[in-house]
This record gives structure tokens, C-alpha cells and sequence, in this order.
């Protein structure tokens, strides 16, 4: 067997350094680890800390090759494969948490530090929120910090975070270039396809009773709104979903056409507001618009029932602008089909409805509308997230029993008296209201602020809204649901804040996360447009932004070359002569000092290798007379001589 | 052929180290410091213990060189008139007349200077920096070329007065002698004492000639490279948190007239880096204080010669 060459040890005060690594890298994932999996890591890791601690041996190969197999068998019977996200996830964190139990040499160390690397970029599949983010930032600084350490030796703490911090921010004016200039595809920013579409919520496209009241509970945020000139009246905000125009006794839905219907004719009245949207994600089509719409966004379409409706349904975060106006006329002609289809309602049920809009059936149809609201709002009704259980006939149990409901118990029950009484009626979900952010100015609309209302068509006049909810709790418009809900209601408590300084909080918090979505997740291939637009690069596609980011990146990395190129390369011949002959000097084993001078570096050769003295002393005789006196072009070349006439390595 | 450094000194130079080595013995880089001193035209400080020669060393020089030279031992009782001298009353002519002190002399050696007051002491270093003397109103010049070469004992010895900073600036060097080491010790012994060699000492050069060697010695030549390096080495000085204050003006100019000296005496026509280096110790110790209160030692030198990247 042929002997190694002594194999260099990774210093023992640059272990605890590569635990924490190990530590900050892979231990966020514990989460959503099995929980044996999260066990093995922080039992390997805590090992690995005990055995430096007692200065210990490491565990022979044997016994790691053991816990290997037994691992990765271990995450294929949990994950039926080991390939997918998640299995390799897995695989990633036990590597990294296996890894300092054989780290012996340099290399190994450096292993560890490039599976942090690479480890950190794991976590985006999970998470992608301002605390990863800063929690990523500052793992990157302390892999960094730990590359030094291993390279520079001990040093004071100080120094080594001055110096990581400095590598990073380097790394900034590139980081910059390639976030705007890049370009970006289309789809979610992080995460394989699939991850998008997994607990989403908002409206569906049905309705039921409960299922309103249902998404109220949420305070999760369905959109966020910003409007060009001055925000409308609360009470006027009426974002539109889904329509529901067929009702089976239990359930309101949206009836399958099976011709199109013609565009719908919208004249508007007053003034438009314009505005842009942040939806997020809720995997429908439609884009909650305000009531109505005027001017759509790119790739959508407006909806013979007036919602806006987008090509495909919403999968990511997205960014829409619109105009809308409040005051309208809407389809003032409607097609037989849709007037017919606005007053079926199934046969039999809810008699005792029936018979009650058979009293109104002579009077004009805005009568009749205005005599359903007045014994809404002169009876005793009442307004509730919890409304007792209605048997077969809702309506009739609703309107003469219980008469305790929420919004989708209203409009329901409205729409029904209305169809009963011969006038076209629908129901139209959506949200309501919305409160502002003072932080930023955005208008965040909940799940809380979900509604339903109704609309009657009125020859002459078209569609037109009519909120029955108004009439039974008007504050729930003009104040909003937490006003309008009495105490002890089953709200969310962040929707309900009562405590200004958490208020503000949750404002700033939230101002946060939307600057965050947009300009870091939401940054799309659209958004990246307008931001280079408005840096004056018009229309820019993928081959212009990849020159322009080659050029940038270029002209950065000249500039540092510039910077730090005189400190490097003499351009002297005599200094670049002389630095040649100590070169070849060190091969030979003897090394000039940086702060030795020509003639006692000559010396001290001359005591270490007597062989090379005189040639030394030569090289700086000469070095000395052409920088130091007034020697000229007979000794640099003689200068340059000397170096080849070195005799070769090793003799 | 290039013309290689040449190693050997010049022929008067040699042959004044050669005779002042023969007595001072081991002493070889002490010696040739204080040479280039003179040289240099500046005044000598011999810092050390009593009985390791300094006294011999100053005195020594003066006689190779031909000086006509005097000497002071500095005490605690000791008034400026004593250097400087003093009018006394001439009762044949009827005036004042001027007795001159040992001020007046080419070599003046202040033996154990910092055993006196601060006022006997700067009437001397008055006289040294402007090369004058003033008393009574009358200022008379003093003789060409006037050299001060005082010795002093480290100052935590009982009963001296430390120079001021201001004061040892006008010291161009300072040195040690240390001990002698064991064979030159024993050859001590063999021989008897060196007082008794001084007066057998005969000088080795002719009038004029010392001051064609100090201007000899002021016209070696430095490039471009070695200002660079020498202003970097000052300005470490100014920079490093070690040291309280850096070396001023004077003393760059001090830095580089030595080092021309040694330059000159180590038969180069040229300085080096390595000549820099060498003077660097007795140019700047005396004129750095550690941030601890004492002067830099040889170590903080060495340091700074270290800490100074050199191409």
C-alpha cells in the first residue's frame, strides 16, 4: 500500500460554525418532515456537537453508511418514491445533517457549505413570506461568514461579519440587473405547477345557505384595491362575482347556456373611476370587479351577466386594472331567453311564498320590489351568521317562522318573491365594502366582506341592483359586517380588532406583505414590462432584456476590474521581473517577505539554498540598481535572465 | 558588466570604523550608526546602563575624527553657565570678559544628560538646534561643524530628568549598547580598560576632509521607489492605532538623511529599502510613544517594518 500524503483536519473551532449551518439550513424544514425524520436530524446534529465537545472520534464509515440506507429506505416508504419535492427535500436534509458526522477533511466541510447553498433555495417551495425571506438572508450571511472562517482562519466575530456582509452587498448591484432585466416566465414564482392550486378559498360557483356565512369566518385578504382618483362611498362598492340564475329549492347557480348570449349593452351615467386590483389567487374566473365595469383588463371578458370573467381561472396572485362606473344602464333589452330563465323557479315549493307574491303579482314591478324591502325592514327580521336550519320549503320557513338570516338568506329569498310576482330577478355573489389601509392606501377587501344581493331587469331601465340586506341591516353597507353583526357573532378576531394599536399593526403588517407581493412575488412578465417601460425600455421582449442584461452586467463587472486591477498586476517590467524571479524563488522553497528588500532577501537565500546565491545576488544587484538606482534596460534584461537561468525544480 | 553594489565602504570610512571598533569592541552596527550620525549632521543620543562605554564611544569618534572636542558631566546642581560659560569682571582691563563653556567646541559630550535640571538642559539643545549661543544679550556663533553626543541613563534610574519629546527630536538618532557579548567581554578583560587606549588614538583625517564625506554622503541617490517606500513607513506610523502620535516632517527627513548615511558608509551609491530599515530603530524609538505611556520598543520597529508591503 502506498502511503498518503498527511491528510489536513478541518480546524476544530470551524466545527460549531458548520453546525450552525447545518442547523439554519435544514431545520425550518422540520415542519413539514415526518416527525421520525426531524428526530434523526436533530439526533445526528446534536451527536455530532456532543463528539466535538468531548473531542471525540467520529463514527466509522460502516456505521454512517448504515444510517444512510436506513434513511433514504426510511423516506421512501413514507414518500412512495424518492424523487418529487418532497422525497428530495427529504433526501436534501438528511445529507445535510449525515454530512458532519464523516467531515474530516477541508473538503467535506465545503460539501456542507455548498448543500447549504442549495438547501436554502429548498424552503421557497413551502414558503415564500417576508419571514422566510429575512430567516434565508440571514442563514445566506452566516454560510458566507462560515466560508470565510474556514478560509481566514480565527478572527474576531466582528471582522468576519463585517466581511460576509460586505461579500453580500457586493453581490447587490447584480442581484438588481437580474431582477429587473431577467426574463420571466409566466406562473408561480416558486413551487412546481400543482403547489398553486392547493388551499385556495373565496366564492364558489354555487350558492347554498351557509356557504356565505361560511367564508365570512375567514379574514384572509381576497383582494386589495387602489383607486386613480377618489375612493367612491362604501355603501357604492359592490364588487361583482359570480350570477346565479337557477334555483333548485336549495342551491342558486349559474345555468349552462347552451348558445351564447349577446354582448351585454352597458351605458354609463356618471362618472368612472379607474383603478387596479390585486386578486389574489382563487382558481375561478371571474375578477371582482366593481359594478360595472367599462374598460377590462387584458385577456378577459365581460360576461352577458356583467362579471368580468378572465381566460383561465385565477392560479397565482395577479395584478388587474379597471374602470368602472357606479351609476348604469344594463342590458335594457334582454334576450326572452334570459328574461325566462330570471323567473323559472321549481314547481310546488314554498307555497305560502307563492301565495304572498300572488297578492303583489298586479302591482308594477318596482312595486312589488319595493313592497318585498318594506317587509324586510318593517317586520321583525334580523341579521345573523346563525340562522336556524330551514327545512324543504327555505323560503317559506325564512320569510314567516324564523326570519332570522344572513346576506344569501336575503338576497335569496328576495330573488324568489320577486320570480313568484312575475318580475326577471337573479342573484349576484361578491364582497362588499372594504376597508383602507392607511399604511399604504390600499383598499383591502376580506373573505369577511363576501355578499350576495339580488337584481330585478326593469323595462327601460335594464338590470338593476337591489340589496335587500340594506333594508334589513343598513349598517352592514354603510358601516361594514363587523358594525352591522351584533357582539358574540362568530367572527374572525382579526377581522373584529378592537385594540387600535393591534389595528395598526395588522394595517402595516399587511402594507408589508402587499409591497411584498408585488414587487418581489407578483413580479410577472406583465409587471416586468411596465417597471422597464417606465425605466424608458418600451416593449422590451426576452432577446433585448437578455442583451441589456449582458451589457450591464458586463460594464459592472469592468468597473470592479478597473477598481481592483492596479492594486494587482505591476505594470512595471522590473517589478513584474522581480516578482517573476521571488516566484520561482518560493517554488524552490524560499520566500520573500513582503517587506524584504532585494539585497537581505539575497542574503537570506544565500544562506538557504547557498546553490542559488550568487545567481540571487545577482537578480538583486540588478532588481536594486534599476528601481532603486539608476540602472537601465542592460540590467532589466539581465534581470529577466535570471530567471531562466534558474536550475530547474527539484535539484 | 553591471555595477553591483558595492559591499566594501568607502576607504576613509573603513578605515575610522576599523580603528573605532578596535575599541569598542562587538560593537560593529553601534558604532557605524553613530558615524553615520555625524554624517548626517545631526546630533547622537547614546541611551544605556552606566559602564557598557558610551562615554568611550562618544569619545572615541571624536578623536578618529579629528574634532577638537569637550565634556560635560551633567548633574543635578548644574546651571546653564556652566555649558554655556560665563562673564566674569576683568579688574586690569575694567570691563566684563567672555569665558567661553565647553559649549564651544567642535565635539561636545553631555555625559548622563538627564541627570540634569530641564533648564541646564535646554540651554544645550537651544544650542544644538540653533547652533549659537545666546547670554547677556550677546549671541555668539559656535564653531563649524559642532556635534552634540550625549548619553543618557534609562530614565526609570533614580534621580534623572526625562527630555521632553520636543526635546529628543533634535536627536537625529538614538542608540543602545547593550551588553558586550562573551568574547568581546573577555577580550575586555584581557586588555584592561579602553580610557586607556583614547589618548594613543590618532585622528584619521585630515581638516576638511569630514565634511567632503557629509556631503558625499548627502548626494547618494534616491529613487522615486524608495521615497514611496519611505513615506508609506511614516505614514504607518501616522496610521497604526499603536502608536500615539506618527513621525513628523523632521523626522522623515531625519529617516532619509540616515539612511543616505548608511547608504554612504555601506559603499552604495544608492539607498535601499534595507538602508531604511536599518536607521529606522534609532531615527523613530525615541520619537514614538506607545499608546501604554513608554517609547516604541525594537519589537513595535520591527513590527512596523513588517506590517509595510514592500515591491
Amino acid at each position: 500500500m502506498g502511503t498518503r500524503p498527511p491528510q489536513q483536519l478541518v480546524e476544530h473551532a470551524a466545527v460549531p460554525w458548520l453546525l450552525a449551518v447545518a442547523l439554519a439550513t435544514a431545520g425550518p424544514h422540520a415542519g413539514h418532515l415526518p416527525l421520525w425524520l426531524s428526530l434523526l436530524v436533530g439526533g445526528a446534529l446534536l451527536w455530532r456537537a456532543w463528539l466535538w465537545f468531548q473531542g471525540g472520534q467520529l463514527p466509522p464509515r460502516w456505521s454512517l453508511a448504515l444510517l444512510v440506507i436506513g434513511a433514504v429506505a426510511g423516506i421512501g416508504w413514507q414518500f412512495h418514491s424518492l424523487l418529487g419535492k418532497d422525497a428530495g427535500v427529504a433526501m436534501l436534509v438528511v445529507f445535510m445533517a449525515l454530512k458532519p458526522l464523516e467531515m474530516r477533511s477541508p473538503r467535506d466541510a465545503l460539501v456542507i457549505i455548498m448543500l447549504g447553498y442549495f438547501l436554502l433555495l429548498t424552503h421557497y417551495f413551502y414558503s415564500q413570506s417576508i419571514p422566510t425571506g429575512l430567516w434565508l438572508l440571514t442563514a445566506m450571511a452566516l454560510l458566507t461568514a462560515t466560508l470565510i472562517r474556514l478560509h481566514g482562519g480565527a478572527q474576531p466575530l466582528a471582522a468576519i461579519a463585517r466581511y460576509a456582509g460586505l461579500l453580500l452587498l457586493q453581490a447587490l448591484p447584480f442581484m438588481l440587473i437580474l431582477y429587473l432585466l431577467f426574463p420571466r416566465v409566466a406562473g408561480p414564482l416558486w413551487g412546481l405547477p400543482q403547489d398553486a392550486y392547493a388551499g385556495l378559498s373565496g366564492l364558489s360557483n354555487q350558492m347554498s345557505p351557509g356557504s356565505i356565512s361560511n367564508l365570512i369566518q375567514s379574514g384572509a385578504i381576497a383582494f386589495r384595491s387602489q383607486f386613480v382618483g377618489e375612493l367612491p362611498e362604501k355603501s357604492e362598492l359592490y364588487w361583482r362575482g359570480p350570477v346565479f340564475d337557477a334555483y333548485d329549492g336549495l342551491t342558486w347557480t349559474a345555468r349552462p347556456r347552451n348558445a351564447p348570449l349577446p354582448a351585454p349593452v352597458i351605458e354609463a351615467i356618471g362618472s368612472s373611476h379607474a383603478y387596479s386590483s390585486i386578486l389574489e389567487a382563487h382558481n375561478q374566473r371571474w375578477l371582482l370587479a366593481l359594478d360595472v365595469p367599462t374598460r377590462l383588463p387584458p385577456d378577459s371578458s365581460l360576461a352577458p351577466t356583467l362579471e368580468v370573467l378572465a381566460r383561465e381561472p385565477l392560479r397565482v396572485r395577479s395584478r388587474f386594472s379597471f374602470t368602472s362606473t357606479l351609476d348604469y344602464r344594463a342590458n335594457r333589452s334582454e334576450t326572452s331567453e334570459a328574461l325566462q330563465q330570471a323567473l323559472t323557479l321549481p314547481p310546488k315549493l314554498n307555497p305560502r311564498t307563492r301565495a304572498l307574491a300572488d297578492e303583489w303579482k298586479s302591482r308594477p314591478p318596482e312595486k312589488i320590489a319595493e313592497a318585498a324591502l318594506a317587509m324586510f325592514r318593517n317586520q321583525q327580521f334580523h341579521y345573523t351568521l346563525r340562522p336556524p336550519l330551514l327545512g324543504p320549503d327555505a323560503m317559506d320557513e325564512f320569510l314567516f317562522v324564523a326570519r332570522r338570516g344572513f346576506c344569501e338568506h336575503y338576497a335569496s329569498a328576495f330573488v324568489f318573491l320577486m320570480r313568484a310576482a312575475g318580475v326577471p330577478a337573479r342573484v349576484v355573489a361578491g364582497y362588499q365594502g372594504g376597508e383602507v389601509n392607511p399604511v399604504d392606501g390600499y383598499l383591502t377587501v376580506r373573505q369577511s366582506d363576501a355578499h350576495a344581493w339580488a337584481e330585478i331587469w326593469l323595462a327601460g331601465k335594464g338590470w338593476v341592483r337591489v340589496d335587500p340586506t340594506a333594508a334589513v341591516a343598513p349598517s352592514r353597507i354603510e358601516q361594514g359586517i363587523v358594525a352591522a353583526l351584533p357582539a358574540g357573532e362568530p367572527l374572525p378576531t382579526f377581522v373584529r380588532l378592537d385594540a387600535q394599536w393591534m389595528r395598526q399593526l395588522r394595517n402595516r403588517w399587511e402594507a408589508a406583505n402587499n409591497t411584498w407581493n408585488q414587487w418581489v412575488l407578483g413580479y410577472n412578465p406583465q409587471r416586468q414590462r411596465e417597471v422597464l417601460a417606465r425605466l424608458g425600455l418600451t416593449d422590451p421582449d426576452w432577446r433585448s432584456m437578455s442583451a441589456w442584461l449582458a451589457m450591464l452586467c458586463g460594464v459592472l463587472l469592468l468597473a470592479v476590474m478597473v477598481w481592483t486591477l492596479p492594486k494587482r498586476r505591476p505594470a512595471d517590467p522590473v517589478l513584474r521581473a522581480w516578482k517573476a524571479y521571488c516566484m520561482q524563488l518560493d517554488r524552490r522553497g524560499v520566500r520573500r517577505a513582503e517587506w524584504e528588500g532585494p539585497i537581505a532577501f539575497a542574503q537570506r537565500v544565500a544562506d538557504a539554498r547557498p546553490d542559488l546565491a550568487a545567481l540571487t545576488h545577482e537578480a538583486a544587484g540588478c532588481y536594486a540598481e534599476l528601481r532603486y538606482g539608476r540602472g537601465g534596460g542592460e540590467q532589466l534584461r539581465l534581470l529577466q535572465q535570471c530567471i531562466h537561468r534558474l536550475p530547474p525544480q527539484g535539484t | 558588466m553591471p555595477t553591483m553594489p558595492a559591499t566594501s565602504s568607502p576607504p576613509a570610512v573603513g578605515e575610522i570604523l576599523t580603528a573605532a571598533n578596535a575599541v569598542i569592541l562587538g560593537k560593529p552596527a553601534q558604532t557605524r550608526l553613530a558615524l553615520c550620525c555625524l554624517l548626517a549632521k545631526g546630533h547622537l543620543l547614546i541611551e544605556d546602563l552606566p559602564g557598557v562605554g558610551k562615554t568611550t564611544l562618544a569619545h572615541t569618534l571624536a578623536r578618529l575624527l579629528g574634532f577638537q572636542f569637550a565634556r560635560v558631566q551633567f548633574t543635578s546642581d548644574m546651571l546653564p553657565a556652566d555649558i554655556l560659560g560665563v562673564s566674569i569682571f576683568d579688574r586690569e582691563r575694567g570691563n566684563f570678559r567672555f569665558l567661553p563653556g565647553p559649549v564651544f567646541s567642535q565635539v561636545l559630550l553631555a555625559d548622563e544628560i538627564n541627570r540634569a535640571t530641564p533648564k541646564t538642559q535646554s540651554a544645550l539643545l537651544e544650542a544644538m538646534e540653533e547652533g549659537q549661543v545666546t547670554t547677556e544679550g550677546e549671541t555668539r556663533p559656535l564653531p563649524q561643524p559642532f556635534f552634540v553626543i550625549a548619553t543618557q541613563n534609562p530614565s526609570n534610574q533614580v534621580g534623572t530628568f526625562p527630555l521632553p519629546e520636543s526635546q529628543l527630536d533634535r536627536f537625529l538618532l538614538r542608540i543602545e549598547l547593550g551588553y558586550p557579548d562573551h568574547d568581546a567581554e573577555r577580550s575586555l578583560l584581557e586588555s584592561g580598560g579602553r580610557r586607556a587606549q583614547l589618548p594613543a588614538l590618532s585622528a584619521c583625517l585630515g581638516a576638511g576632509e569630514f565634511a567632503q564625506l557629509q556631503q558625499r554622503a548627502a548626494a547618494i541617490h534616491t529613487s522615486p521607489a524608495l521615497l514611496d517606500y519611505l513615506q508609506l513607513l511614516v505614514e504607518a506610523t501616522r496610521k497604526q492605532p499603536r502608536f500615539v502620535h506618527g513621525l513628523s516632517p523632521r523626522a522623515a527627513l531625519s529617516l532619509l538623511s540616515a539612511a543616505r548615511a548608511w547608504a554612504f558608509t555601506g559603499g552604495r551609491q544608492m539607498v535601499l529599502p534595507e538602508d531604511v530599515q536599518a536607521v529606522l530603530p534609532a531615527v523613530a524609538r525615541h520619537r514614538l510613544r506607545l499608546v501604554s505611556g513608554s517609547h516604541a520598543g525594537a519589537e513595535d520597529i520591527a513590527a512596523l517594518i513588517h506590517s509595510v508591503p514592500l515591491l
